[in-house]
Order: structure tokens, then sequence, then C-alpha cells
């Protein structure tokens, strides 16, 4: 970013901080997690694939990972919508709804859950209308839906604000003196500039939803292959004392949950390497 | 509070702005979906708290086993954010400052607590050290106590909030570079007095911004604490937990009024994060992921 | 005026973690027995002191029977369980915490205190449910937990097994009505708390499946203006057992305190406290007190249809066992 070529670093220190930075990173984080893949050991590869394609396994993790996906497609155009505003347009209020977007973020996610649920209830505020209009979502997968996009709120405006805000105004004033609309400055000049920062977003806001469990528990109906989430599937074998259930759930939810954060990490670095420095 | 942020953009005219109608739409948008998705769950924990009024809210806070569970998320929440405070200054100067082969791999690891499952975090240490886990036996055998205790609630803690402060010095640093450190050593400066006299002024507010998010964090998980917890009354159970609890024993105002305490800590973090990210450089704001 | 709160709130979070008892137990129950052993806790504790003279302290932790009993499999310093069903305790007795025949070691089945399932329906009952077969009527949403999770929900589904398998003598037809009986339920709690929460709290459903205690409780807690009780004229005796987890309590030295506690279930005050909780009494005496409290229900025992808990578990409840098969179709 700072655009000098870095040479190697005559500071002292990488050798200590390095093993420190590994050793606390094994204990804590990756022993841990060799252990949940150790355990998978337990099974033969035929029980594993039994376990992980067993019809309700197949329904929770759909669930999981298709209301998770529908969540963040929102996340991402409403949240666009939220940082168009919040950048571009000067309204009363502004800053604190800048600020409020956070709160999904800050908020426990027990918390969420409970407030969620009454809200959406038959007979809560929003979900006695609701009622009326013969829409339930609480104790469906609407209201797994919802907890989703709640929670995922702050990702796509935080990823995608930073780089609207930087965004050169030049740009767009040349493309307009070149004789371009509005509309296809919008969309031909602003929004390819922002994709990166829009996917990594996006992604972000997925892997969220997919492995959330405290919002989501209150407000889903819990039904096995309706609205029962894969994390809670986990949670539900471990009580049935199968733990070689849970942790083959476990596992699959884990190797998904490194796929998406290796994405988002590559897709930073393209991100810097396409956006000239400031 | 001044208005720097403000004044990065001006009025447009026409050619650089959308016309009126669209304008509005946009902002009506994206004001009903805050409102309704974020600032309504906020108005209902706070209404169900006070619903029975101010005495019936603070005798709720006051409970012998709500104290204890706040006393316990405190607890957590010093042990936790401390020790992944100096990690992530470690992690942080190893990442930001050096070039290696592998730092997209490593940073990836660090950034892993992120999407993990809660439910699985909690899920790892009970493999670990339940009794029928890797170590399990052997912590037995010597009588001591990490699941359902302090120690494994720590623990899961602990990988939860794992990257928070890392992940907020890491491209603080970076962007800093290494010139003034250099500077400072070739001087004759040891490497503890570099850090504590150059680099640490420089990422004070970053530090504080990763506390601040791995604090409020580490006082609201649920799932992970919820696995290793054990639910024991007045001795395990923070306050996430208690607010399930007390919602499961048809207390609803007291557990909305340990809600509203929790909400009141997201609000607060909210309130400080905001000065803080203006004392941040203005330019470079670190993302919340 | 900040820093005074400040000082107030730390002396209050401090203040109370100052008191210690002569001895401290862990109960681990399951989830509707809060209120009872709020109760029994206490009285036990006076009763002890006053014996004794040393004080006593329960800890509690309630939580789904089976997840409960996971947690002291893995570890959970238990010195008592009180768990929803026998199969529970035998898991973890599977594990050798727990003696096998711990079953044997206290009268009635380890069983001090036993319920029934009945029906939770809200004021005047809109759907005119009296019996196990308005439950499948068209139109009849039922709430019920998780069988998988919850012990109380093992029993409502063996209750209706039951019924079903008297009423017709097969047991397809008595599959049949079970599965009925599950496509009418909209939401599956993981615990009879919450189950009793989302038809209460939240207004789902038209009859709540519950322990006949926790439908008491609801009714107490919400207003009898606003749910009734209805009993069927069949349902199911639960025996919730309880046990000393032997490993534990023998390591923390506390058998003989949670011995005492045990067996103070089957004296007077503690059948008593039973009863005030809406749990059917053993004591016939005291149950004679209480006659007017509990509906007449004819009740058949899990040992005389289903051959004991251990044959019901695996022939319902393990994995492709028939709840498998009836969320399979």
């Amino acid at each position: 970013m700072n655009g000098v070529p870095r040479r190697r670093s005559t500071l002292p220190g990488f050798g200590l901080t390095m093993g420190l930075t590994l050793t606390w990173l094994s204990v804590i984080i990756l022993i841990p997690l060799a252990g949940l893949f150790l355990k998978t050991f337990d099974l033969s590869l035929e029980q594993f694939w039994g376990i992980v394609t067993s019809r309700r396994t197949l329904n929770a993790l759909r669930i999981s990972f298709g209301l998770s996906f529908l969540a963040a497609c929102v996340n991402l155009v409403m949240g666009m919508v939220v940082v168009w505003a919040l950048v571009r347009y000067r309204f009363p209020g502004r800053r604190l709804f800048d600020a409020i977007v956070d709160i999904p973020f800050a908020l426990p996610t027990a918390v969420a859950g409970v407030a969620l649920t009454q809200l959406f209830a038959q007979k809560g505020w929003l979900g006695a209308p609701l009622a009326e209009l013969g829409i339930k979502v609480a104790f469906t997968p609407v209201g797994i839906f919802i907890a989703m996009v709640f929670i995922g709120i702050p990702f796509v405006v935080r990823t995608v604000q930073p780089v609207l805000l930087d965004l050169d105004v030049e740009i767009e004033e040349a493309a307009a003196s070149l004789g371009a609309n509005r509309w296809h400055t919008v969309f031909r000049v602003i929004l390819p500039s922002l994709i990166p920062a829009m996917l990594t977003g996006f992604a972000l806001a997925f892997a969220r939803a997919v492995g959330e469990y405290g919002s989501v528990i209150f407000i889903a109906g819990n039904l096995p292959n309706v609205s029962e989430i894969a994390p809670l599937l986990i949670v539900i074998r471990l009580s049935e004392f199968r733990y070689a259930d849970a942790t083959a759930i476990a596992v699959v939810m884990l190797l998904a949950a490194f796929i998406i954060i290796f994405a988002v990490n590559r897709l930073q670095r393209w991100a810097q390497t396409r956006i000239p420095a400031h | 509070m001044s208005e720097p942020q403000a004044l990065t953009f001006t009025p447009r005219d026409n050619i650089h702005t959308e016309p009126r109608v669209i304008r509005f739409v946009i902002v009506a948008l994206a004001v009903l979906f805050l409102l309704i998705f974020v600032v309504l769950p906020l108005i209902v924990v706070f209404a169900s708290a006070f619903s029975r009024g101010l005495s019936a809210y603070f005798a709720a806070l006051t409970e012998p086993e709500a104290l204890s569970a706040i006393r316990l998320t405190l607890l957590i929440a010093a042990i936790s954010v401390s020790l992944n405070l100096v990690f992530g200054v470690i992690a942080a100067w190893a990442i930001a400052k050096f070039e290696f082969a592998g730092k997209t791999f490593l940073v990836t690891l660090i950034d892993l607590p992120f999407s993990v499952s809660p439910v699985i975090s909690g899920l790892v240490f009970v493999l670990l050290f339940g009794a029928q886990g890797f170590f399990g036996p052997w912590l037995q055998a010597h009588d001591i106590r990490v699941l359902f205790a302090v120690p494994g609630i720590a623990l899961a803690t602990i990988f939860v909030t794992f990257p928070f402060v890392a992940r907020a010095l890491i491209p603080l640093m970076q962007e800093q570079g290494t010139q003034e450190e250099e500077a400072a050593i070739s001087l004759g400066a040891s490497g503890l007095q570099t850090f504590f006299r150059v680099t640490l002024p420089n990422i004070k507010w970053g530090l504080l911004y990763g506390v601040l998010l791995c604090n409020a964090r580490a006082m609201g998980e649920f799932g992970a604490v919820s696995v290793v917890s054990g639910h024991i009354r007045g001795e395990t159970n923070t306050m996430p937990l208690l607010v399930e609890i007390l919602y499961n024993e048809y207390q609803f105002v007291s557990s909305f009024a340990i809600a509203s305490l929790l909400a009141m800590l997201a609000l607060i973090t909210l309130v400080v994060k905001t000065i803080l990210e203006r004392r941040l450089d203005e330019g470079q704001v670190p993302s919340d992921d | 005026m900040v820093r005074r709160i400040l000082v107030v709130a730390a002396g209050l979070l401090w203040a109370s973690s100052a008191f210690a008892a002569d001895v401290s137990l862990l109960n681990v129950s399951y989830d509707p027995t809060r209120e009872l052993y709020a109760e029994f806790n206490k009285a036990f504790a006076a009763a002890y002191q006053k014996e004794t003279g040393k004080s006593v302290e329960i800890k509690q932790s309630h939580g789904g029977s089976g997840s409960q009993a996971r947690a002291v499999i893995d570890g959970l310093q238990a010195d008592v369980v009180t768990l929803a069903l026998a199969y529970d305790i035998d898991a973890i007795a599977a594990k050798g915490l727990i003696a096998t025949d711990w079953q044997k070691r206290l009268p009635l089945n380890a069983s001090p205190y036993t319920s029934t399932i009945v029906f939770l329906v809200r004021k005047g009952n809109p759907k005119g449910i009296k019996d196990w077969d308005d439950l499948i009527k068209p139109g009849v949403e039922v709430i019920t937990p998780n069988p998988k999770t919850s012990g109380g929900a093992r029993w409502n589904y063996l209750a209706a097994w039951g019924y079903a398998l008297k009423k017709s003598g097969s047991p397809d037809k008595a599959k049949q009505f079970v599965a009925d009986l599950f496509k009418h339920v909209p939401v599956l709690d993981t615990g009879a708390r919450g189950s009793t929460v989302t038809f209460v709290e939240r207004g789902v459903g038209d009859v709540l499946l519950a322990w006949e205690n926790e439908a008491f409780l609801a009714q107490r807690e919400f207003g009898k203006d606003k749910f009734e009780i209805v009993a069927p004229p069949l349902s199911i005796l639960a025996e919730p057992p309880v046990t000393v987890v032997d490993k534990v309590a023998d390591k923390k030295g506390n058998r003989a305190v949670a011995e005492a506690y045990l067996k103070y279930w089957y004296t007077r005050e503690g059948q008593e406290i039973a009863a005030r909780n809406s749990y059917r009494p053993r004591d016939s005496e005291i149950a004679k007190e209480y006659e007017k409290s509990f509906a007449k229900v004819e009740l058949f025992t899990i040992d005389d249809v289903f051959g004991g808990w251990t044959k019901a578990q695996k022939e319902h409840f393990a994995e492709g066992g028939i709840f498998d098969q009836i969320y399979k179709n």
C-alpha cells in the first residue's frame, strides 16, 4: 500500500514473534481443530460418508448453506443500498445510521435471538401484522433467514464503504464528460471497482450466517429436515451421545469455513492489486 | 465532535448524482431496512426489560444468579482479552513487519475462528478435554477441571475472539511500514524499546479498537460457551447463557434485563468505536471482518 | 456520583461471592424441575443443618435430559443426577460413573415422584381436544419437543404410542398414529421448557403435549384464564429417576450428603414438596391429600407396554429407529 518495495527487514524479533505466534496459534486453534479431525478417524470412510450424506444431515447443511446464501444475497443488495446512501447522500441522522450498522456485530447473538423472536412471534410487534397477512416468520425457515440477514448486515457495508469513499471522483467526472449517462457511470465505472469489496463482504456475511447458532435457534422451528440448521444438528448429535456424527458434520462445516476464508483473503489481495494506491 | 468525514464529499451537480426520486428511494430503503432489522430488535430488548417498571428491572439485575453471571462474564472477558491482546500484538509484528512465504495461509488460519461455527469452537474443547476426550483421562487423574469450569469457558472464548486484535493491527502496521522502527534500531534502540517507544504510540488507537471488538465478542459469546459451560447455576453461567435460561423460566423481564445490559454494552462499544475510528488516521478504517 | 455508583456496583458484584457452605452438592437435572428443586433444595438444606449442624449448598444445572447426561459423561462434576428418564442415567452408568444396579438402590425404581403426559390447550379448548385421537384431526397443531434431545418428548411419544397400541392392538397402526401425530407438529424444540415457551408465550400451536407438572406450572404462571389442562383418559406413568453419581460423589467425599439428599425425597416433607409442585407423589397418604389436584387418568408403565427403557430406546429412538423412520417419510 505504501508503494515502497519491501527489502529484507533489519528489524529484530522475527524469530521470537513468529515462534510465539505459531505456538499460540497451535495451542488455541490448530491442536483443537486437529483433535476434531483425529476424532473422525474413529469412523471408516463409508461411515463418515453415510453420516454426511444422510437425509437429515444433508437437509441441515442445505438449510444452513442455502439460507445463508440467500441472506448474504439480501445483505449484498441491501448493503449496497445502505452504503450508497451513507457515502453518497446526506440526510438527517446519517451519522447515527452509519453507527447503527455495526449493532448486529456488537450485539450478543443470544440477545439478538430473543429480541428477533419476540419481534416476529405471532404476538410480536411485527409478527402479529405479518400473521394477519398469512405470513409466518418465527419458527419457519423464514425466521432463520431473518436472523441470518440481521447478523450479516455490517459485512457488506463495512467492506465496501472505505472503497467507495476512496473512489476517485475524477473517474466519474471523466466518464460523465465523455458522454456516459449516470446509469452507465454507475454500472460500468463505479460498480466494477467495488466488486472485490462486494464479494468479500458477501463471503464474510455468508460464512458468518452458515455458522450462526445463538440468534438462529431461538427463532428457528428446529424441525428436522425443515428448519434445523447444521450447528444445531451438531448440538443434537452431541446430546444423543453421538460424538462421531457431531464431529463428521463439524468437519464438513469447518472445511467450508476454511475455503470461504481463504477465498476472502485471496479476494482482498486481488482487490489490493486492482485498486491503485491513493 | 467535529465532522471531518463529512467534508470529504460535497454536494454534486446533476451529472454526478442520481435523480432526486432515486436518491430519495435509496435513502428511504436504507433507513427503513436499518430501522426494521437493527433498531426495532434493540427497542424490543429495552421495552421488554422495562415492561414491569424500574424496580423489577433492578431487582432482576441484583439477583445472586445475575450477579454471579456478570462476575463470570467480566472474568472471562478479562482473561481472554488480555491473552489475545498480547498474542495479537506479537502476531501482527511478525506478519506486518516481515515478508515470508505462506503469509496468506497464516493469516487465513488466524482468521479461521471468524467463520468457524461457535458450536464447533465449543465442540473441539469437549473432544480434547471432555472425560471421554483425548486429554480427559489424564486431567481426571490429576483432578484438573477444564470443561464445565472457568478454564474451559475461557478457552472457548479465546478461540472465538482469537483474530480480533491481530486483524485490527495487521493492516495498520503494514501501512505504517518499517522505516521508523528501522531508524530507531539504527540509532541503537533495543527491540523492546523500539516497540514501546515507536510502534506502540503509532498503533495505540488501532490496538484499542481491536481490544474493544474483542471484548464485545468475549462478553457476548453464546454458542461456544453454551457447549462447554455445564450450566451450573451461580457458577458457570455467563450473561448470554443466563438470558436463555431466564427466558426458558418464564422470567421474561429478568431475561430481557440481562439482555439489556448486554445491549448496553454493545451500544457503548459502538460509541467508543466511532470515536476510535475518528482518531485512527482519517483515511484508513480497519475493516470489520 | 458516577464513581459512587461504580463502587456500589462493584461491592454488590463481589459481596455475594463471600458466602460459602460447609458442603456443596451439584445436582444435574432436566428442564422442568427448576421450580421443584428450588423448593426442595431449600427444605433439604434446612433439614440437614438441623440434623447435622452442617450447612449445605446445592447447585443446580438444568437442560435437556440427554444433553445433561452427555455433560456428566463429559466430566460435569455432578454428585447426583435427577433426569427425565432411566435411559439417560443408564447411559452414564454405561461409562462406569454409576453402578449399573442404580435403579435398585432407592425404592420405587428410584423415582420418588412421578408424572404423566397431559394436553395443555388454549382457553375454551377451541379445537375441542379431549383424547389422543383429537390430536390428529385436520387443522390441529401439536407442540412437543424433539424426542431425540428431550426426555419429556420421549414420554410424549411413548404415551401416544401406548395409547394407539392399546386401542388398535397393532404396532403398525400405532406407528401410523405417531407418524400422523408428528405431521401436526410445526416446531420441535430441543427441550420441554422450550416447547412450553413456544406454545404459551409465542402463541404457536393448538395443544401442547406436556408433563403434567409443566402444564400446571404454565397455568400458574400465565393464568387459568388463558390455558386449560386436558387429561386424556389414558396416558403413561412417567417415572423420572434420581441417583448418586458414585465416581464423582466419592471423589468429592460427598456420598453421605448426596444419599441423604435423595432419601429426603422419600420423607413426608419431600413428598409434599413434590405434590405442591404438581408432581404425583408416591406416598399414598400424601397422594390422598392431594388427590383433587390431579385428574384421574389410567396410567400404563413403560415396563408393561414397551418392556423397559433400554428396549424402548433401541426400538424407537436409536439411529434408524422408528422415530427416524417417521421423519424420513
